[in-house]
């Protein structure tokens, strides 16, 4: 589904990615882990054609990002809160993305009938505006509203992040739910090594740009991830 | 501590994502400064030889006291169009163990460095040496009257922003202060009681006891503390928040349906315009500067200047498309990533942020049919200029905004961020009326009236005409300056 070669992306004379090949195959949940600087949201943001890459190019689809923008009617995400409009009450902004994505208010309104528990009565028909929302209730739209009319990509920074305990459980088995037919391709970043390796199949470490670790989830995965974020490799530097 | 402060905004304007850009706007407001430091200055020291020749054997002091306060309503009013208000992020303040009134005392203070309270200075100082060097008063009485000319002044700058303020908290808190001046307004003019003669007599007896000085100094600490006290209370995160909480607007703008596949951005256009402070300001200004054309047509001065007719019809017709217009896509920067990787196709966007304007425009030229009481002439152009603005403006301003890389915040509001209205916005609108004056201009002097007329007509309708491909191409410019932009709009600056 995504492929991305030779991509770098240098500031100012400072490289901030380099990522040689990395493919990412159709229905897989993948998940991206690093510490902060590791280039996960700047990775994201290329996929996005946020910013521009200095070297080599990403397909999504076979479409050139950058060049195409028909990868945008199947790839939705949410990075930050500049996914969000806050003059707008949440189902507004539901119905706004449904339109975009060829979904009437109807189909909007069944769909999110599945997260009445997600949003614990906090969200839906309480007449605020977005901006008004706590960050976690601000997730939670921008996590739901990336989900609207079947994206067969879904690109999600920092998910749990912010994100109550209960929500977040919630929110790991939605993803297992929407990927059980396995057309959805799901790209998640996080820094909590738990939640990752309990959702994702496919876990990529990061450190300064560069892939450092490219692992199948299996049960040994947490333990060889903590072991390599608390230890022997980042003393040695 | 106010060392800080002042260290912190001047680090504040170089390093933002604006500085160093719009250096042709920064080079004419330079210019235009200039030239009315001079003018002023000119007028301040010209006035007293001036006020002796057109009113001989009157005491020229006692004339300027007459007028003084049909200058200061003057004043106020442009004011209130031109100067910005004082803005500070006060978020990351809220937390340090600054006390608030120095906070509030700072961003008070800095208003008092403004261009606008330097002008009058200009008129003052040198029409006060005149005086005091004429010998007809004591030189204590006249450095008294300077004082409480000082005074006046500053207080009609705090006036100002308190006006300023309850204009856009609240409309209908200004309606007593408007009663208040019509009425004051109409017995002027029916001379049954001439306020502006009694405070000139007032001003007089300054004069005689320079004491009563004390008075529009008085009257300025006042308006000063007022202001404080304002700032103070609003000194908490929340305090434009709750606001907007209790009033969620559940206007759904249904009958936008109609418009088919642009319905959802015009849908969130009028959303945006009428939930936000400063873009709904924008729909008050045009509909309370329509009543421009009155100050024109009714002069006999301008009846063999049309051009002045045409810039009068490209203004009242296109105000909101100026005011709105030149901030497009800057209105949509804080969430401006979405619009770029959501499934929106760039003409589509562009396409109706016109068809918003474009109704923006027939609106006001509608509201504006009553103007055919000065003559069919008169109404016809104001037509042809709102057929100009819809073919030719439009296009124009979302071409323009391709290099505006300044975000507008309007989630967080920041300290009194009133603005909405400053020099540099009407500047902008220049070229705009400019170029249809001049236009008719030539026509009007080579042809007619009506091929002048004729000529903005045919200019508009072809751009209409050619609507498409202009959009395509504004598109494609938008396209490659993206990247630009996003990073642009993410730099937040108050």
């Amino acid at each position: 589904m995504i492929t991305a070669t030779n991509l770098t992306k240098v500031y100012n004379g400072t490289s901030v990615l380099n990522i040689g090949h990395l493919e990412i195959p159709t229905g897989q949940i993948f998940g991206l882990v690093g510490n902060n600087g590791a280039g996960k949201t700047t990775f994201f943001s290329l996929l996005l054609d946020l910013i521009q890459s200095t070297t080599g190019c990403i397909f999504n689809n076979e479409i050139t990002v950058g060049q195409s923008e028909a990868w945008k009617p199947f790839t939705s995400s949410f990075i930050d809160e500049s996914f969000l409009i806050g003059y707008l009450k949440p189902e507004e902004y539901f119905y706004f993305i449904g339109d975009l994505r060829n979904q009437n208010k109807a189909d909007v309104d069944a769909f999110l009938a599945n997260f009445g528990d997600f949003f614990h009565d906090e969200i839906l028909g309480k007449g605020k505006y977005l901006r008004d929302l706590s960050k976690g209730n601000q997730k939670k739209v921008g996590i739901v509203a990336a989900l609207i009319g079947n994206p067969k990509v879904v690109i999600l920074d920092e998910p749990f992040a912010n994100l109550d305990p209960t929500t977040q459980i919630g929110f790991k088995k939605i993803i297992k739910e929407l990927t059980e037919n396995g057309d959805t391709t799901f790209l998640i970043s996080s820094h909590d090594l738990i939640h990752i390796t309990g959702v994702c199949e496919r876990i990529v470490v990061m450190d300064k740009g560069v892939l450092v670790k490219d692992i199948i989830t299996s049960e040994a995965t947490l333990q060889e991830l903590e072991a390599y974020f608390s230890g022997a490799h980042f003393l040695e530097d | 501590m106010f060392k800080r402060l002042i260290s912190l905004e001047w680090k504040a304007f170089i390093r933002s994502a604006s500085a160093g850009k719009s250096i042709g706007l920064k080079i004419l407001m330079v210019f235009l400064g200039l030239y009315f430091t001079l003018a002023f200055l000119l007028i301040g020291i010209g006035l007293y030889p001036l006020l002796q020749e057109y009113f001989p054997g009157e005491e020229p002091l006692y004339i300027v006291n007459r007028f003084m306060l049909l200058w200061l309503f003057a004043e106020l009013s442009y004011r209130f169009f031109l100067q910005t208000l004082p803005v500070l992020d006060i978020k990351p303040l809220l937390i340090l163990p600054i006390r608030k009134r120095k906070v509030v005392n700072f961003v008070l203070l800095k208003s008092l460095a403004s261009f606008f309270n330097f002008l009058p200075l200009l008129i003052i100082v040198p029409f006060g040496i005149f005086n005091i060097y004429k010998n007809e008063f004591p030189v204590s009485s006249i450095l008294a009257w300077m004082i409480a000319m000082i005074g006046l002044t500053l207080s009609v700058n705090f006036a100002n922003f308190i006006i300023k303020k309850r204009f856009t908290d609240n409309l209908k808190a200004l309606i007593p202060v408007v009663l208040i001046i019509a009425i004051l307004a109409l017995l002027e003019y029916f001379k049954s009681f001439e306020i502006s003669f009694w405070f000139g007599k007032g001003l007089n007896e300054i004069l005689t006891y320079p004491f009563l000085a004390i008075i529009p100094v008085l009257l300025f600490l006042f308006l000063y503390k007022w202001n404080r006290k304002d700032l103070e209370n609003k000194f908490y995160l929340d305090a434009t928040l709750n606001k907007g909480e209790k009033s969620a607007d559940t206007k759904e703008f249904l009958w936008t349906r109609r418009f088919g596949e642009l319905a959802p951005y015009l849908q969130l256009d009028l959303k945006l315009i009428w939930r936000n402070k400063r873009p709904k300001t924008a729909i008050y200004m045009s509909l309370l500067l329509l009543g421009y054309g009155l100050i024109f047509y009714t002069q006999d001065t301008y009846q063999d200047m049309p051009g002045f007719f045409v810039f009068v019809g490209i203004f009242m017709t296109g105000i909101f498309m100026m005011n709105f217009g030149q901030f497009v896509p800057a209105w949509d920067a804080s969430y401006y990533p979405l619009i770029m990787s959501q499934n929106i196709p760039m003409d589509k966007y562009l396409n109706a942020k016109a068809g918003l304007i474009t109704f923006s425009v027939v609106v006001l030229a509608i509201l504006s049919t009553p103007y055919v009481y000065f003559g069919w002439r008169i109404f016809a152009l104001n037509l042809v200029c709102a057929v100009y603005n819809i073919g030719i403006n439009i296009p124009l301003l979302l071409y323009v905004g391709s290099f505006n890389k300044k975000r507008i915040d309007l989630d967080k509001s920041p300290f009194m961020n009133y603005q909405g209205t400053g020099i540099a916005q009407w500047l902008v609108g220049i070229p705009l009326m400019a170029i249809p004056v001049f236009l008719f201009w030539i026509f009007y002097k080579l042809i007619s009236y009506e091929a002048g007329m004729a000529f903005l007509f045919i200019l508009g309708v072809m751009g209409l005409l050619l609507r498409n491909q202009a959009i395509d191409f504004i598109a494609q410019v938008y396209k490659r300056k993206k990247y630009a932009m996003i990073e642009g709009f993410k730099q937040k600056d108050n």
